[in-house]
Order: structure tokens, then C-alpha cells, then sequence
């Protein structure tokens, strides 16, 4: 599996960290524990297209959002969170 | 049917001629009591037990494809009861327990084998935690001995003790660990529970579940619908979008972990060996194959099959703890679907619809607890109330983030288990 980086390229899945869902971008308000509950536990986890956030760790450092398929390790598409963030906002 | 010397001699002098299927292929009734989704090895034990201890024989496991398809097909078959926490602690003792009487209690020749099990440690830091869990293994009425260099040199004579990184201080050695044969843990118990008058309903997929004013009614499969007063969910591997079918929601996201058996070579590994600092595990198949493994791909999967970087990290960790491993040629490799939990603990619970229970949450360490998960989710299903060696491991614990059972103490998060 290889992951394209905006920044950097293509490059082999070793130099990237994978920490979940993009779940994780969507923080709650603090005190609000259900919805911490959610963001921390609950997943869709479908088996099919994911969004996830991967960070090029050996690499530019910067935090990935890639849709994969999880039956076939096809990689969709890959962008930059912060953007991904500035325009859910 | 049951099995006897006297049987074996019989078929074996007349040309084997006279087996017969173990279990009925039975058409799916319109109501059951009780319906089990999933006919793995948690599925099968699960009804055996409703059957058996609490006297529940109209009961349905019905099975996508057939029976031993799934992870008790193949999974590195280990058995142990080296837990820490209490919930876990408790838990797995009770299975291994099981496992030790299973053969009589089936009736099944599931080839468990007590051949003992030593986790390594490589540092004086690591012998203190080892020290610690052999204690509490202790307390909790399991066995363990604490090993220093030479005691794991005289069991383990072929692995590499001075390495450079690694160097073998010891191991924590748990002589009642050990292997079972995996498929014939489904098979006995799939026969046993037939035997018991359920019903194993093979080649019929789930594809709803009846839900009516917040209680359970029944399943829509491909062979029809199924109405049922109680409905279980054991389908580790695919327990989200089974979950899905009621609404549900499940604090699980799904990783694959890899396995390797190496061809058949002569009886050298008399141990299940593992090898933490490298995720390295290890034992031989009384086949003769090395069976071996590491850690998850740590990325969301459902493919069934990993990538290659995870293969060489397992290959060069058996390289670094047993050189001589390396003239062995890896017969065949596959990856199983983990329903990873942000603890690293399983679940067996109630959900938010009455009737319907779930069994789910294994993680990569489904096999040992067999036995003991269906004892407990058929008490659960059958009382309406947890058994008490299960009863910490509910879904509220995420809720309420008290009683996180997290054995490796890496945090409460899907990919650190």
C-alpha cells in the first residue's frame, strides 16, 4: 500500500502513522459527554470507503485525510487536513 | 453419534465406511426462542451452552456460510490464561478451565494441548512487570513461574540470548498455556449443540434485523424470515454492520492481523513462544509447521489480507529471536478481520433494544476465550443478566470511562491494542 502525499509525494505506507476515523477532526465542546463519547469510541466502521487520518511521519510531518476502500486497500484520495478543516468551517 | 477406541478400530479394519454427517442440515423454523447470529466458534459455544446449562434447545445459529469458515478456521490457535486485570483476569481463567474438561465434555478430540507458554522479557524493568503478572496470574488460582536466563535456556535452547538490542534476561513461563486444534473446537461444539436439538442453519446470511417499539422480533435472512424472542449477534469480524442492521452503533473499528505457517518440519518448538519487544509469537502444529505471527497492519481493513511491510517486520523479529528460523520456507500466510475495541477488551452485553445481545470486541484474542465467552453470553442471554466472571465488560464502560480494561496500558484508542 502507498499513500500519495500532497506535499510530498508517492510513498511507501512505512512512512506514514495511522490514528483512526476522521471521526477525530470533529472535537466536541469539552463537558458535553455524550458527544465525547461518540468522538472518542463510536464508528460507522464501514466495510467499503473510509475517511481517515494518516500523518506523514517520516516525511513533511503533515496530517492526511485519505478515503480508501478497506475491502481492496485501494487509496481514493488524499488531502491535507487543515484543509479539510478550513472548509468545513 | 459418539466416538469410541472400539468405533475407530471398526472403521478403520471396514474401509471407514460407516461415518456419517455429525451434525443435521436442518430448514430454517418460523420462530425459535433464540436466534445466534454468526456460526464461529463463539456462535456454536454460545447455543451448546443454552442448550446445556440452562435448558434453552429451541434455538437457531445461523451462519453466512458454513460452519469453521470464519476466525476459528484459521487463527494461531493459542490458549492461555496470563491476564492482569481484573475482569480479563477472571475471565480467561474460567476458559482455560473449560478447555481443560473439553474433550470429555464434547466428547471431541479438539486436541488441546497444555504444552506451556513463555513470554520473554529483555530487561530488568520488563522482569518486574513480568514478575507482577505472574503474581497476579497466582492469586487469580492459574500458574506461573518466573524464569531467569538459564531456566529458559534449558527449554528454549534455540533462541538467540545474546542479542545485541533484545538479550534474554528471562520469561514469564504459564505451563497450563498452550494450543487446541481450531476448527475442531468449532466442529465439537457444532456437533454437541445439534446433538442438543438446535439448529445449524449454514449458508444463510442475515440481512435485517425486526425491530418493533424497541424490542427485538426477529431476523430477515436469505433464506427467508426468522422470528425470534431473542436475538445474539456473535459475528466478531463483522459486528458493525450486523450492529448496523438494529440502528446500533459499536465502539469497534476493524484491523487485519496477519499469520504465517512455515512448512512441516520436525518436532523442534515444544513451547508457545512470544516475544514482545519484536511482536513475535510462535509455536509448531502437530503437523509440523511453524505457526507464527506479530502485530496488527494498524490501519482500518476488512480486506482479509495485509501488506507486505508487516510480513517482513514478523519475519525479521523470528530472524532476531531464532536465527535458525530462517531455513524455514513460509508455507502459506493470510489476515483475519480483528474487531478491535478502544480498550483492547471484549464486550458482552445488552444493547438498547431488549432481546437483543451482543458478543463482540475480541480483538486478536478471540480463540482462548471459546469456551468461556458462550458460557457467559448464553447466561447473559438466557437470565437476562451478566455472569459474574463477564460482568465488568459492557458497552457503558466507554460511556463512562470507568473500567477500561486496557491490558497493555497503550490508552483507550482502536489502533493501540
Amino acid at each position: 500500500m502507498r499513500l500519495t502525499c500532497p506535499i510530498c509525494g508517492d510513498r511507501d505506507r512505512r512512512e506514514f502513522y495511522y490514528l483512526g476515523a476522521a471521526d477525530y477532526l470533529d472535537r466536541p465542546v469539552e463537558g458535553e459527554a455524550e458527544a465525547t463519547h461518540r468522538y472518542l469510541h463510536l464508528r460507522d466502521n464501514p466495510a467499503g470507503v473510509t475517511r481517515d487520518l494518516w500523518q506523514h511521519e517520516a516525511g513533511c510531518a503533515a496530517w492526511l485525510v485519505v478515503e480508501r476502500n478497506v475491502t481492496t486497500h485501494e487509496i481514493l484520495q488524499v488531502s491535507l487536513a487543515k484543509d479539510e478543516i478550513r472548509d468545513a468551517r | 453419534m459418539g466416538y469410541s477406541a472400539f468405533q475407530l478400530l471398526k472403521e478403520g479394519l471396514t474401509g471407514n465406511k460407516g461415518w456419517r454427517p455429525v451434525w443435521r442440515d436442518p430448514e430454517p423454523k418460523a420462530e425459535y426462542d433464540i436466534v445466534i447470529i454468526g456460526g464461529g466458534g463463539h456462535g456454536l459455544s454460545t447455543a451448546y451452552y443454552l442448550a446445556k446449562n440452562h435448558g434453552i434447545t429451541n434455538v437457531a445459529v445461523l451462519e453466512k456460510g458454513y460452519i469453521g469458515s470464519g476466525n476459528v478456521g484459521r487463527n494461531t490457535t493459542i490458549v492461555r490464561a496470563n491476564y492482569f486485570l481484573p475482569g480479563n483476569s477472571e475471565f480467561y481463567s474460567h476458559s482455560l478451565k473449560l478447555w481443560e474438561g473439553l474433550e470429555s465434555e464434547l466428547n471431541y478430540n479438539v486436541m488441546h494441548s497444555g504444552r506451556g507458554l513463555i513470554n520473554l522479557f529483555h530487561s530488568d524493568g520488563q522482569r518486574d512487570a513480568f514478575a507482577r503478572r505472574g503474581n497476579m496470574m497466582c492469586n487469580q488460582g492459574d500458574d506461573a513461574i518466573l524464569l531467569d536466563r538459564d531456566g529458559v535456556r534449558a527449554e528454549l535452547p534455540y533462541l538467540d540470548f545474546e542479542n545485541t538490542r533484545f538479550p534474554i534476561y528471562g520469561g514469564l513461563f504459564h505451563p497450563r498455556g498452550g494450543t487446541a486444534r481450531h476448527d475442531a473446537v468449532a466442529w465439537g461444539y457444532a456437533r454437541a449443540a445439534d446433538t442438543l436439538g438446535v439448529d445449524l442453519i449454514q449458508g444463510c446470511e442475515v440481512l435485517d434485523i425486526d425491530v418493533d417499539g424497541g424490542k427485538v422480533t426477529g431476523v430477515q435472512t436469505s433464506r427467508g424470515p426468522i422470528r425470534a424472542k431473542k436475538v445474539g449477534i456473535v459475528v466478531a469480524g463483522r459486528s458493525s454492520q450486523v450492529a448496523a442492521m438494529a440502528g446500533l452503533e459499536v465502539p469497534i473499528e476493524s484491523h487485519v492481523l496477519q499469520a504465517f505457517v512455515s512448512e512441516g518440519l520436525k518436532p523442534a518448538v515444544n513451547h508457545v513462544v512470544s516475544f514482545g519487544m519484536g511482536h513475535f509469537y510462535l509455536s509448531q502444529s502437530d503437523k509440523g509447521g511453524l505457526v507464527f505471527g506479530g502485530d496488527l497492519d494498524f490501519y482500518a481493513s476488512y480486506a482479509q489480507r495485509g501488506n507486505i511491510p508487516m510480513m517482513e517486520h514478523v519475519m525479521e523479529a523470528g530472524m532476531t529471536l531464532m536465527p535458525a528460523i530462517g531455513k524455514a520456507k513460509v508455507l502459506r500466510s493470510w489476515g483475519g478481520i480483528m474487531d478491535m475495541t478502544p480498550d483492547g477488551s471484549f464486550i458482552i452485553d445488552r444493547t438498547e433494544i431488549d432481546g437483543l445481545y451482543m458478543d463482540c470486541g475480541w480483538c486478536y484474542g478471540g480463540f482462548k476465550a471459546v469456551p468461556a465467552s458462550g458460557w457467559c453470553m448464553a447466561h447473559l442471554m438466557a437470565e437476562d443478566r451478566s455472569h459474574e466472571v463477564a460482568q465488568r465488560h459492557t458497552f457503558d464502560r466507554f460511556r463512562t470511562g470507568g473500567g477500561l480494561m486496557d491490558e497493555e496500558g497503550t490508552g483507550s484508542q482502536h489502533n493501540l491494542h
